[in-house]
């Protein structure tokens, strides 16, 4: 069976990341900002499963596991915190963040 | 190339299906639209406020703890499937880690994250 | 004395990590019902619990091994990191007995979150395969921004949190994007499988360069190293100031030790990629840290960019590499927690609720009003700026030396240029303190003898490891070396002059 070559995967994981930064760096909404670093962590997990299923390893799938769950923790916390900055501001906006130097 | 053929015959079905079936619909459907029709659907009740309201900060909160005790869970399903062969060790291990879960939930439940008001 | 050997030895050098974690989790749960104010308690138990795990990291010295399947490492660099790591988490939960109770931090959450990232630093310095330190970075990190956010009722607080959370889960992103390019070039994620594959033509596989590139700002953010910097003053400014102190020094410490075990120790046979990078990275960070500490006036923003120098100074031996320059960084880095931790400390113990008295301006006059703080804080500034015999002194000595001996001249030079120059803001504080007049007036308050002792101890630590720095610059080096295979140590040293 043919399957989709290795550089296509990582070709598209390596767009997905730059995506994700493109959307960190551009994008002024704190949760669009957020996202964007989702869209990072999935990116590096479509190329852990790329190589694991390439090098026939278990370590990249495993390191896919830890990616997620810490994701998850991290969304956690991120949108705790967010949830507490328009608690105390009522905006999302990242340049209304002006209280210290940026 | 040729183990994909299946799938783009399946694509161009599924997709011909909707289609004609969208069309069809389009040309032979009635339409007779009125107020009541055009309202927002909750369930038959007669909907009240916006559709873009906010909603309560609660619902934040009840999400973010699903979401992290949902995606821990992805450990056990491994540990699940080769139980046998981990013997006690992996039991153990297992244990601990639900164990350190629960002190995360005891100290949601204890800290008012889980009653509504 | 406890006779290790008899221990299980797998479990017995992750006995420090267990009891950290088991009180973190006790102290979570006490302390729910536990009002804020009363939360000395909880920093005991905290206090008690690191001090355990303390005795019990001196007892991984001398050892030598490797456990859980390859992703821990059992030496004394991760001996000597712990260590490091732990007497700065001690020294934080001094200085925040008091400040928790003043500014109404919520204890049971304040005092687990510190001990959870101190379990997420502590994994880092013995982490020998990348999920491991990718799993300590994000415990530590993930702990830590919540604590920048902790004083809820400060805006600026909750923003130095969401600032630091971004740019954090950030640079999270590259170093997690760089550790699967390099498992990619190498097919493997164990430290020393790393080091073993790197012969040949792998060394310019372009997976590999561009992972190793990644994997560079990932560690840069963490460490603060300019242009990945952004976030540090900020940060530094707006968290709880016993926060501060523990993110200029822990998580420096910790994302140090990740940085020197994956660069120096495990990818030094590829360090022709990134030599040169390095060499402008810390040429930079030296530079612009100092800089830009000159013109502040906040002594947290201060204190923030000169972390951001230390950063660079650090960096100047990770540069040159070598057995020497591993020892002086450990050295250099142990002396730094003591120092750094002991100008916060005195920073905590004058500013106010309200975040008044942390001006540089509030500092004028201090030596008539407060003589032994004013004493306290010169020693330590001018440990920071280098002056012998203090800690500071021996350890820039200690990185330069290294770095001579392998031929970074020129670096070198930048490093003693940045050192003459940083003397303009740490000797302006130290002047306004005994030859100005004014400032304002500290709230007369009840004594706080855990924030002095904290302050003793920096103090003593600042003084002792400077005066005499022998058995300590042994102890580091050898703990670098424990961190290398046999036959690099046995090369290294026939090499030495």
């Amino acid at each position: 069976m043919s399957s989709i070559p290795l550089t296509w995967l990582l070709g598209l994981s390596a767009a997905i990341f730059a995506i994700g930064v493109a959307g960190m760096i551009m994008r002024r909404n704190i949760l669009v900002m957020f996202m964007s670093i989702e869209l990072m962590l999935n990116a590096v997990n479509l190329a852990f499963i790329a190589l694991a299923h390439r090098l026939g390893s278990m370590d990249g799938q495993v390191i896919v596991f830890f990616v997620m769950t810490v994701a998850a923790a991290e969304a956690a916390v991120g949108l705790g915190i967010i949830i507490s900055i328009f608690r105390n501001r009522e905006t999302v906006q990242a340049d209304d963040l002006t209280l210290l130097r940026w | 190339m040729t183990t994909w053929f299946p799938v783009v015959v399946t694509l161009i079905v599924a997709g011909l299906v909707v289609g004609v079936m969208c069309t069809i619909n389009m040309l032979l459907g009635p339409k007779r639209p009125s107020e009541i029709k055009g309202e927002a659907f909750e369930c038959g009740n007669p909907p009240s406020g916006s559709a873009w309201g906010r909603f309560s900060v609660r619902f934040y909160l009840t999400a973010i703890l699903f979401l992290v005790f949902d995606v821990e869970v992805i450990f056990l399903y491994p540990w699940a499937v080769e139980i046998r062969r981990l013997g006690m060790f992996g039991f153990v291990e297992a244990l601990i880690f639900i164990v350190i879960l629960a002190v995360g939930l005891i100290y949601a439940w204890q800290r008012g994250a889980l009653d509504w008001d | 004395m406890i006779n290790f050997s008899q221990i299980n030895l797998v479990w017995l050098p992750v006995l420090p990590l267990v009891v950290i974690a088991t009180a973190a989790m006790v102290v979570l749960l006490v302390g729910v019902r536990v009002d804020d104010e009363e939360s000395d308690g909880l920093g005991w138990l905290a206090l008690a619990s690191i001090v355990i795990a303390l005795v019990l990291a001196l007892g991984i010295f001398g050892q030598s091994g490797i456990a859980f399947a390859g992703a821990i490492a059992i030496d004394s660099f991760s001996a000597f990191f712990e260590l490091s790591i732990l007497i700065a988490a001690a020294l934080t939960v001094l200085m925040s007995l008091d400040y928790a109770d003043e500014h109404r931090l919520p204890g049971a959450e304040y005092y687990s979150l510190l001990l959870f990232s101190v379990l997420g630093m502590m994994l880092m310095a013995t982490a020998s395969d990348l999920i491991v330190i990718f799993i300590g970075l994000e415990t530590m990190s993930l702990a830590v921004y919540v604590l920048a956010g902790l004083l809820r009722r400060d805006p600026r607080s909750s923003e130095a949190a969401i600032k630091y959370f971004l740019l954090g889960a950030f640079s999270t992103g590259f170093l997690l994007y760089g550790i699967a390019l390099i498992y990619g070039a190498t097919g493997t994620i164990k430290l020393v499988a790393i080091h073993a594959a790197l012969t040949g033509p792998l060394l310019s596989n372009p997976l590999l360069l561009l992972g190793l590139g990644l994997m560079l700002i990932g560690f840069g953010f963490k460490v603060a190293a300019v242009p990945f910097h952004m976030w540090t003053p900020d940060v530094y400014e707006g968290a709880p100031t016993p926060i501060t102190a523990f993110m200029a020094v822990g998580v420096k410490i910790a994302a140090f030790a990740g940085f020197l075990r994956v660069f120096m120790v495990q990818l030094g046979p590829a360090s022709a990629a990134w030599t040169d990078v390095m060499w402008a990275i810390s040429a930079l960070t030296m530079t612009v840290g100092n800089m830009l500490a000159i013109v502040q006036s906040n002594i947290k923003r201060m204190l923030a960019y000169s972390a951001i120098a230390h950063a660079g100074y650090i960096l100047v031996a990770l540069t040159a590499g070598g057995p020497q320059a591993g020892g002086a960084i450990l050295y250099y880095l142990l002396g730094y927690a003591f120092t750094n931790l002991g100008a916060f400390a005195v920073v905590v113990a004058l500013e106010r609720r309200g975040a008044a008295g942390d001006q540089i301006a509030d500092y004028r006059g201090l030596a008539t009003r407060q003589p032994l703080m004013a004493a306290a804080m010169a020693i330590f500034l001018l440990s920071l700026l280098g002056i012998p015999p203090l800690v500071g002194f021996v350890g820039k000595f200690y990185l330069f030396n290294a770095a001579v001996h392998r031929g970074f001249v020129g670096l070198v030079v930048i490093g003693v240029l940045n050192s003459a120059a940083s003397a303009y803001y740490y000797l302006s504080v130290v002047v306004a303190m005994y030859m100005q007049e004014g400032g304002f007036l500290e709230e007369t308050r009840r004594s706080r003898p855990a924030l002095v002792a904290a302050i003793a101890i920096a103090l003593i630590g600042t003084v002792l490891i400077g005066i005499y720095p022998e058995p300590y610059f042994t102890a580091a080096g050898n703990a670098y070396q424990s961190a290398m295979s046999p036959e690099e140590v046995h090369a290294a040293t026939a090499m030495a002059p």
